[in-house]
């Protein structure tokens, strides 16, 4: 914990940096490791296992209260995406999921764990009801939602700064200062929701509704063009704002000079240091960036859906993104399939709930909990195994020929 | 405040900090062994819901604890599993332990007894009621001692009293004995414990059954002793606090017991307060009292009382020699 960075699991295993670059790029090998997994395996098949792992445990649970696990599942699919509204909230929960996945994955790339996304997009959530508050009025939503969505990156950034900060010059541990602001990000809302934002003459802690100028298109419109009725569905443009930052973080991550800095400070940090690079600058720019696209998650629920501040609208998809980032394997692409799982899993769920009256919502949480264990702290486990299954499959002639191929090239 | 209100502080005080002072400790033995654990939350709330099914089953208090501490034993273990003998990260393995605990407590509870997840409420005699000491009554009346006697050392559940042993016991375990001696530095340098022909994961492993343990007393504790039934998350951070209070205290037994105390003075100092106009001040924003143990455990982590410097091999998975 006094070292600047969180010891990764391979921090031991990969003490210089040779071998730490060639642990994250198996293809730069002149031929495979027996003992690497190929990339399908590593990047498709893994994750698959880790995931089919986490539902059948939760089956388990399911069976234990005397409900039928593969019934659930067809009322969860058919609930996420049988209909049009069905569909729409699917998405609505993706958008979210996939902010959140990214400013997990976008920390993690530097070595550093960021628990806090949850209080960071609480608090991007009020920088978005500021400048929502102050020009809805004023400006039509075309002019007001830019600069709602900056505030929302600044104050999210913002909240990310001081554990950041305190990590890279202190030495204290991100997980640990990240845990804490979520505890003062709520405390914080809770004070100004109940004494500044709550309207004259309610109970309810919420700021006053947003106008139309405040406000982001539904995406009902569009959708009807092809047929579907998305209802009541809150899904909105922010949906392909969620895919623009999906982008912009694979860019940076792997096409840009900070992001390779990003990547070499996340897999060894000492050879970073003898490479010239910063290590406290970019562990702060790192936080700022993940902060910021945690802000952006606030946008969703808060100008996209319900146009006001409530407490608490956040609603732990801020910790959903570490599931999915460990599911994705911290790439843009894989965040958007495992934000889009459980995107199905948040909306079938709460249909689960309605017709399987004793499996409740909170059977989602056990899963997220599950992925997180088999996708991230057990992730050794299937991995021996599924090294040596997919080693023995794969034959020995045909190994000779990749080997022939990769030198010849 | 008068003398009343000043009881009634100190003694809730004293209830409110028995679970931090049993989960710090709890994650003091983890992390003195070189086991970072983010999970003493899901712990204490596994054990908080299986104690108080497992009392209101059975219909007894002391089969509710066993039930608690089996429960927490068993997410310790896993927690183990994950980290010493996978050598996976040790962050994210307490934090799937916290998810699995908050969703499968609430999930059984709402599945088994209905009602939002809160279990049958418990009769007296199925939790830890209070214990009245000799002659408590009896010299209330007398000036001090009596009062100190009577009020503060009388009249606590069963579970305060251990709480409240548990820490000299832990320093004298973790300072005094050769087990201790091992703990310490298994946490600080596993390699040379290693050298000595002493078994790393087998250490850890012991090290984090004590943490499942005094975790499971915590979460029996908040169930059956301090309220009468489980509620949703009814842990709410406390596993938190208790982290920062193990920072705070700087990983060590006695120092572990102040900050708890004061963490729990906070805590009912912040209830004592809610809607109370201090003159001068205004009323006095609850919030601001429940931010401060993490505020100050920032000030600390930020180098300004005293520098918190954790065992040195926290977090890292040891791997023999290769």
């Amino acid at each position: 914990m006094s070292s600047p960075i969180p010891a990764g699991p391979d921090r031991k295993a990969s003490g210089d940096g040779i071998s730490a670059a060639t642990a994250e790029k198996p293809k730069a090998l002149a031929r495979p490791a027996p003992d690497k997994l190929p990339a399908w395996a590593d990047y498709a098949l893994l994750p698959l296992i880790n995931v089919v792992a986490a539902f059948v445990v939760s089956g388990l649970a399911v069976l234990m209260v005397g409900a039928n696990p593969l019934e659930a599942v067809k009322i969860m699919v058919f609930g996420a995406l049988g209909y049009g509204e069905g569909v729409g909230f699917t998405l609505f929960y993706t958008t979210n999921f996939i902010f959140a996945g990214l400013a997990v994955a976008v920390a993690y790339h530097s070595g550093l764990f960021n628990i806090g996304a949850e209080g960071q997009a609480y608090v991007g959530g009020l920088g978005a009801t500021f400048v929502a508050l102050a020009l809805d009025h004023f400006l039509p939503w075309y002019a007001t939602v830019p600069i709602a969505l900056v505030a929302a990156c600044v104050f999210g950034a913002a909240w990310a700064f001081i554990p950041a900060w305190l990590q890279a010059r202190r030495g204290s541990h991100i997980v640990i200062t990240t845990i804490m602001f979520n505890f003062l990000a709520n405390a914080l809302m809770v004070w100004l929701l109940v004494n500044y934002f709550i309207q004259p003459g309610t109970m309810d802690p919420a700021s006053r509704p947003f106008t139309e100028g405040a406000s982001i298109p539904k995406l009902g419109g569009l959708f009807s063009l092809f047929g579907a009725d998305l209802g009541a569905a809150p899904l909105n443009l922010c949906i392909f704002l969620a895919l623009i930052a999906a982008v912009f973080v694979y860019v940076l991550i792997w096409r840009t000079k900070l992001g390779y800095e990003m990547r070499t400070v996340g897999l060894n940090p000492t050879a970073a240091v003898y490479a010239g690079i910063s290590t406290s600058r970019i562990i702060i720019i790192t936080m700022l960036i993940s902060g910021a696209l945690a802000g952006l998650l606030a946008l969703n629920p808060v100008i996209g859906d319900q146009q006001r501040l409530q407490l608490n609208f956040v609603n732990g998809a801020g910790f959903v993104g570490i599931a999915v980032a460990l599911m994705g394997r911290n790439h843009p692409v894989g965040i958007c399939l495992a934000a889009l799982l459980f995107g199905m899993l948040y909306q079938g769920g709460a249909e689960l709930a309605f017709d399987m009256p004793q499996v409740s919502r909170e059977m989602i949480l056990v899963i997220q909990g599950l992925v997180i264990l088999f996708a991230g702290a057990l992730e050794h486990m299937f991995r021996p195994g599924l090294t040596r299954a997919v080693n023995m499959i794969s034959t020995p002639q045909r190994r000779r020929m990749v080997e022939a191929g990769e030198a010849s090239r | 405040m008068n003398a009343a209100d000043f009881l009634d502080v100190v003694n809730a005080t004293l209830r409110l900090s028995t679970p931090l002072i049993l989960a710090a400790l709890a994650g003091l033995y983890s992390e003195r062994s070189g086991i970072v654990d983010i999970g003493l939350e899901g712990k204490m709330l596994a054990a908080a819901f299986s104690a108080a099914v497992i009392a209101a089953l059975t219909g007894s208090a002391w089969l509710g604890l066993l039930g608690g501490i089996a429960a927490s034993l068993v997410m310790a273990m896993i927690h183990g599993y994950a980290s010493i003998s996978l050598r996976g990260n040790q962050v994210v393995s307490g934090v799937a332990i916290n998810f699995v605990a908050s969703g499968l407590t609430a999930f059984f509870g709402q599945a088994w007894f209905g009602e939002g997840g809160r279990t049958p409420q418990l009769p007296m005699t199925a939790r830890f009621g209070e214990i009245d000491f000799p002659g408590a009554q009896a010299v209330a009346d007398v000036p001090v001692l009596g009062l100190v006697y009577s009020h503060f050392i009388s009249g606590h559940n069963l579970l305060v009293y251990f709480a409240f042993l548990a820490v000299p016991a832990t320093w004298w375990v973790v300072q005094r004995t050769r087990f201790g001696l091992r703990l310490r530095a298994v946490g600080e340098n596993p390699a040379a414990v290693d050298t000595a022909g002493i078994s790393v994961a087998w250490m850890r492993y012991r090290a984090l059954m004590l943490t499942g343990l005094l975790c499971g007393v915590a979460g029996t504790y908040l169930s059956i002793a301090q309220s009468a039934a489980f509620t949703r998350d009814m842990t709410a951070g406390q596993g938190y606090i208790a982290l920062a209070a193990l920072i705070f205290a700087k990983w060590k037994p006695w120092p572990v017991l102040w900050t708890c105390l004061l963490f729990g003075f906070l805590d009912a100092l912040s209830i004592r307060l809610q809607g109370v106009v201090v003159p001068g001040i205004g009323a006095v924003p609850v919030q601001a009292i429940q931010a401060l143990p993490y505020i100050l455990t920032m000030i600390l982590l930020a180098g300004f009382i005293g520098k918190a410097i954790p065992p040195r091999a926290g977090g890292m998975p040891y791997v023999k020699e290769r």
